[in-house]
């Protein structure tokens, strides 16, 4: 592949991602090329490495070996600017519980140096449904709507790649209802979307293309027109080894 | 550098909006250093000679251990909810994210020597106003709020993070608080600004040291 030519014309690249703790290994040599505006769902158990991925991604976690290029920026070379680009939310909501949600979004939206933070306030939580609760305490509220905030605060910034790290782990069905809607109505227009979950039914809906990660590696990887719906659950345990 | 200055800010004001609805810090730093306070009056008694070998020590034991107590809760308001991880996604310096913290913990543990020196000097029968008293306060909390912000870091990734901060900081924290202890003294007696002097530039000095020091491994103590 041409990489020259390919540089600035990815939203995500990643060669050669390698993280070890140890003599542990979460990802083996992980290459991985997402275009802009294109959604990508990561499936696998447990303990493969997703979340470490999706932290390496967020330069939360520095890789032991491979490099990262978010938008063709090195995320070494240009750590801030790369954070810039990145919105995150996990089950970890990074919201402080004795702030209202106001007050949470207009101190990330100070750290971000967002414009007009006033009004981009109000799209952001409109968006997320949470209008008539914008000045009560985050821990106040119930762990889905802390969620819905958390969503929020991730696109607050406008990335143009949002990250989901198994965002509706230990949600209600309702709740999980909700967010599902709550992230439809923020990914509009062209934002990357990378997102790892155990629920194969809401990643193949949600996924333009799908990869299974497998002891840190890649094992399978398609796009939404390859993929076979109807007997992925049979590759997703033939590629994970369940039921072996 | 106004950029970095507001988020600077935006961090302080966090942190003491926070703590304004808790009260989890400076509540638990005052009862304790009140108690010390307290405790080591009624136990050297009045006698104006006593008082004068054993008042700043129980003024400054008051406010570092008090302020161990403070910096153990610094940095676990970041931890609980992987808030921390919130923080380093911040297109922001790292060292931002040191300033603004040390903004909160140096104002958090001088609130409760605003309280408590007063009473203090009440309960010492030393003279209330004492501006000089006031500026070495401020140097010295400065001193090992620097130091003590940034092993509450340290020690926040910790297991046993209450033992091991003051394993760390109390060694390094000793220059300043014994310069803040000979200032205070010379400051009780009445002694000229000449004599305290030496011991006022020993507090500066550490607190550029460690301020510069603090502001540049903090990268490496909260990066992964």
């Amino acid at each position: 592949m041409n990489e020259e030519v390919t540089a600035s014309s990815w939203a995500i690249e990643a060669w050669g991602l390698t993280k070890s703790f140890g003599d542990r290994y979460a990802l083996r040599g992980i290459d991985l090329k997402v275009s802009r505006g294109e959604h990508l769902v990561i499936f696998g158990p447990n303990g493969v490495g997703k979340t470490t991925l999706v932290k390496i991604l967020s330069t939360l976690v520095k890789p032991s070996a491979g490099s990262v290029r978010l938008d063709g920026i090195d995320i070494r070379d240009k750590p801030a600017q790369s954070r810039r680009k990145i919105g995150l939310v996990s089950h970890q909501t990074f919201l402080y519980d004795d702030l209202t949600i106001y007050e949470n979004l207009k101190f990330y939206g100070k750290m971000y140096d967002v414009p007009d933070l006033e009004p981009k306030i109000r799209e952001v939580v409109s968006w997320v449904q949470l209008e008539s609760r914008l000045y009560d305490r985050v821990g106040t509220l119930s762990r889905g709507l802390q969620q819905r905030a958390s969503i929020a605060r991730a696109v607050l910034h406008n990335p143009s790649i949002l990250l989901l790290d198994e965002p509706e782990v230990g949600l209600d069905p309702h709740a999980i209802t909700v967010i599902r809607d709550a992230l439809g109505s923020i990914n509009t227009g062209s934002r990357t979307v990378v997102m790892t979950t155990h629920n194969l039914e809401r990643g193949l809906e949600l996924g333009d293309s799908v990869i299974i990660l497998d002891r840190g590696k890649i094992v399978y990887q398609a796009s939404k027109h390859e993929v076979d719906t109807l007997n992925f659950k049979q590759i997703y345990d033939q590629c994970t080894g369940i039921g072996k | 550098m106004n950029k970095v200055f507001t988020k600077i800010l935006a961090i302080f004001w966090k942190d003491i909006l926070a703590e304004f609805r808790t009260k989890e810090i400076v509540t638990s730093v005052l009862v304790f250093a009140l108690l010390v306070l307290v405790i080591f009056s009624f136990a050297f008694g009045t006698r104006a000679d006593a008082m004068e070998l054993v008042a700043p020590g129980i003024l400054w034991t008051a406010l570092t251990f008090g302020g161990v107590l403070g910096f153990n809760r610094v940095f676990i308001m970041e931890k609980e909810n992987s808030r921390l991880e919130g923080l380093m996604l911040c297109p922001v310096d790292r060292a931002v994210i040191y300033w603004g913290k040390l903004a909160g913990s140096f104002t958090f543990i001088l609130a409760v020597a605003v309280v408590i020196t007063p009473i203090f000097l009440v309960l010492l029968n030393l003279p209330l106003f004492l501006p000089r008293l006031a500026l070495i306060i401020v140097l010295a909390t400065l001193g090992f709020a620097a130091v003590g912000t940034l092993f509450s870091a340290v020690a926040i990734n910790t297991r046993a993070r209450d033992i091991m901060l003051p394993i760390l900081f109390l060694p390094i924290a000793v220059p300043v608080i014994v310069a803040a202890v000979k200032a205070t003294a010379l400051v009780i007696a009445g002694r000229p600004w000449g004599d305290m002097l030496v011991w006022l530039q020993i507090i500066i000095v550490f607190d550029i040291i460690y301020l510069v020091i603090a502001t540049l491994v903090f990268e490496f103590v909260v990066e992964e």
